[in-house]
């Protein structure tokens, strides 16, 4: 009898680790970079308008809400998501600061004058690597900083339920 | 091409060899006090006509095929020759190939060394290795064909990961897997024994051979393993608690386990039980290790190909081969009263008892912190993962009671063991602590740990050095084993405690400079090689008064584009001086990382003298 419920156990317990090998064979499972980040990174990058370097510690060091939005003109999501920008630019507690990533100048001006711009200040990443810096996946992506601290992370374009959000958490 | 088909067909030709093989045992199973020859026949043309399939693919990586779609992914004509038969094991299909000779082989030697035993048990071991052998068979000529043909033929070959491009990792798969295929025997054998009641002494004896080659063998591997990944991941380190590792390290805390088990058997048929489980696992474990590394679900250094297909069919067949196991194991295996044989708690017996509860407990650890992430993943989305502290945490404080049973241990006799003439045990157990103390105070790390840790390991160095001097050949073996194990523990414990780094840095012309040493960054030269530029920087290390030339590289390989960093390392028996150098983004600047770690060499001669232990075990018995 002991026996039996032993034999019982241990083959509802192989069972139990075969259905999970088995789903997790179907899950991806691919090494991404650092997405758990909590602390903004450091870094130096050029104004989009002026060519001054600037101090990533000067950015967003006031007592704000700051939108971090990574965006390029190539990328098709982005212009859906700059009406979003653009409703969420009218809030006087946060500030949208834009990093082009990978694009060429010219096409980015004539991106922003089509559509308009909701950012205070942009930077230019040319390599990417300040948003590999950054645990950027793709673009666009968006990162929501209070003090110096990522609270929360949008990867993909913000729609209609991420403003929903976002003015809950500034609120 | 002419290779790759000859090597299909003898694939296919060599599953077919096993119906008749499956035939004949069953039939020679029930009659006949003889073993029927063809049996032994057949198995010998399986494994001819797998070894012709294994040359067709050797050939074809060769000649550099490139119609062979294997060769066309991991080769390329300008690859040394060297790599280009070491790569036919670098890839998923190409090592499942060289799985399947290894099966053959072994199963073909097992037939031809036991002709004293049992038939109905040389048959029933033969029956389940065939049924691991078909398995395999099928899985590779289905899923992981390693001759599938390219038509039209590219011109050239994608090439070998260049970090594969290493003489110790050339042979670090092949000694691998003739320790997990070793373990398949014991798998069979075991099945073999228990559903005919025949665990007893002889079978100890006999097969205590096969446990000790699978576990000189994977001993061997994981150190070769672990060499590499030193000088060639550029790390420094030498474990690193990455999946794969810990997959290869599970079957051989349980092989080490089995190994102290069919001793006990051997000398007093007691455990007999532990044998079984063991063996299982320990066969299961090193499948488990092909599925996690194979099926892409864990990913690591390591992984070849991710592909749920695979990694399906190995689940399966897995678990097929467990249920197989379970069934024999509560089924046909019948307790005898052997293991109401009682012995004393001052014994051999609680010794051994005790540290094989402990190896369990150090390979629990492993395989929670290797496969939970995947359950924690699967069953609530999150992720986790497990690092070096995991490990270090929940297994080194085990370490101290795990050394001192192991001195204290083969000073005992069987049965029971009185306490006279034990006087020094205590004795040594003491001067140990006393020594480390010193040691350690004068280094100021961390007191208490460190001293409880190296004390311990102290205790087995200084109580196996007494048995060498006292004992001199009585024990020899275990006794080196036992002496390499702990030098091994010293010598991982004082290279973390002396070890130092200096990351910084240079360009050309430049240097580091703080109290202890002076890097020189002299020169940086472009050198052309077949397959690889090489960019070499020149250091000069000022140490003291002694001064040091070192000169690591950067290897541009063109097939496929990759770039290494080629560690310099220089060896001496007190310390290795190691330093590697990496590209910083868009700079002339480089980054130097460049370390002292002490008693390095130790590290590899301890595992090696561990081994050797197995050898000189093994070559002492008259047959195999």
């Amino acid at each position: 009898m002991k026996r039996r419920i032993i034999s019982l156990l241990v083959v509802s317990s192989l069972i139990f680790v075969f259905i999970v090998f088995y789903k997790g064979l179907n899950k991806p499972s691919f090494y991404k970079p650092k997405s758990e980040i909590s602390k903004i990174p450091q870094f130096f990058a050029k104004n989009f308008y002026s060519d001054e370097e600037i101090d990533s510690k000067k950015i967003f060091d006031e007592d704000k809400y700051y939108l971090f939005n990574i965006w390029a003109s190539w990328c098709v999501p982005c212009k859906d998501e700059h009406l979003i920008l653009s409703k969420l630019s009218k809030n006087q507690q946060l500030d949208i600061i834009g990093l082009n990533y990978k694009d060429k100048v010219t096409n980015a001006k004539k991106f922003l004058d089509e559509l308009g711009d909701p950012y205070v200040k942009i930077l230019l990443d040319q390599d990417g690597t300040i948003s590999i810096e950054w645990g950027a996946i793709g673009v666009p992506e968006t990162f929501l900083i209070y003090q110096n601290r990522i609270i929360k992370k949008f990867i993909g374009p913000l729609n209609e339920n991420s403003i929903i959000e976002i003015q809950q958490i500034i609120k | 091409m002419f290779y790759s088909f000859i090597g299909y067909y003898a694939l296919v030709l060599g599953l077919i060899a096993s119906f008749p093989i499956f035939f004949f045992s069953i039939k020679n199973l029930k009659n006949n006090a003889i073993l029927d020859i063809k049996i032994i026949s057949f198995s010998f043309i399986q494994l001819l006509l797998v070894f012709i399939s294994f040359l067709g693919l050797v050939a074809s990586f060769v000649f550099s095929d490139f119609s062979n779609e294997t060769v066309f992914n991991n080769s390329h004509s300008t690859k040394p020759l060297f790599y280009k038969i070491s790569g036919t094991w670098g890839n998923h299909e190409g090592s499942l190939l060289l799985w399947l000779l290894v099966l053959t082989l072994f199963i073909f030697i097992f037939l031809v060394k036991t002709k004293n035993l049992l038939k109905n048990y040389r048959i029933l071991t033969t029956l389940f290795q065939q049924i691991i052998i078909f398995g395999f068979f099928i899985f590779l000529i289905n899923s992981s064909n390693p001759f599938n043909h390219i038509n039209p033929a590219p011109i050239e070959g994608l090439g070998l990961n260049p970090i594969l491009q290493d003489p110790a990792l050339a042979i670090h798969p092949p000694i691998l897997y003739l320790g997990y295929v070793g373990s398949s025997i014991i798998f069979s054998s075991v099945l073999a024994a228990a559903s005919l009641s025949y665990i007893s002494k002889t079978w100890a004896t006999h097969i205590k051979s096969w446990i000790l080659i699978s576990w000189i063998f994977l001993t061997l591997g994981i150190l070769l393993g672990s060499i590499w990944a030193y000088y060639e991941l550029g790390w420094g380190g030498f474990w690193f608690w990455d999946p794969v590792e810990n997959v290869s390290l599970m079957p051989w805390l349980a092989l080490t386990t089995l190994l102290h088990c069919i001793l006990v058997l051997e000398k007093r048929s007691i455990l007999g039980s532990w044998v079984i489980i063991l063996s299982i696992s320990t066969f299961t474990l090193s499948m488990c290790g092909t599925f996690l590394v194979r099926s892409g679900i864990l990913n690591s250094v390591h992984t070849f190909a991710s592909d749920p297909e695979r990694g399906l069919f190995i689940l399966s067949f897995l678990f097929i081969l467990i249920l197989i196991s379970l069934v024999v194991f509560f089924v046909f295996h019948k307790k005898h009263n052997q293991e109401l044989v009682s012995f004393s708690l001052f014994s051999k017996e609680t010794s051994i008892l005790i540290n094989n509860w402990l190896m369990m407990y150090f390979l629990s650890v492993i395989l929670i912190g290797t496969i939970y992430p995947i359950f924690l993943d699967v069953i609530s989305s999150k992720q986790i993962s497990v690092g070096p502290p995991f490990y270090h945490k929940l297994i080194i404080p085990f370490l101290v009671p795990f050394l001192l049973f192991m001195a204290i241990g083969p000073q005992l006799r069987w049965i029971k063991s009185g306490l006279d003439g034990k006087g020094f045990l205590a004795f040594f157990l003491i001067m140990s602590f006393i020594i480390s103390y010193l040691i350690v105070k004068n280094f100021g790390a961390d007191l208490l740990v460190n001293t409880i840790l190296i004390g311990s390991a102290l205790y087995l160095f200084l109580i196996t050095v007494r048995d060498f001097l006292k004992k001199r050949l009585k024990n020899f073996s275990q006794n080196l084993s036992h002496f390499g194990f702990s030098l091994l523990i010293l010598s991982i414990l004082l290279n973390n405690i002396f070890s130092s780094e200096i990351i910084t840095n240079l360009k050309v012309g430049e240097s580091f400079k703080n109290e202890k040493f002076e890097i020189q960054f002299n020169e940086l030269k472009k050198f052309q090689d077949k397959n690889f530029i090489s960019f070499k920087g020149y250091f000069l290390i000022k140490e003291n008064s002694a001064s040091e030339k070192l000169e690591p590289e950067l290897r541009v390989y063109n097939q496929p584009n990759i770039v290494t960093s080629e560690a310099d390392i220089k060896t001496t028996f007190l310390t290795d001086k190691f330093i590697t150098m990496n590209t910083v983004q868009n700079e002339e600047y480089f980054n130097i990382r460049y370390q002292v770690k002490p008693f390095m060499l130790w590290i590899w001669i301890s595992v090696l003298l561990i081994s050797l232990g197995g050898i000189i075990s093994l070559l002492k018995r008259k047959n195999l």
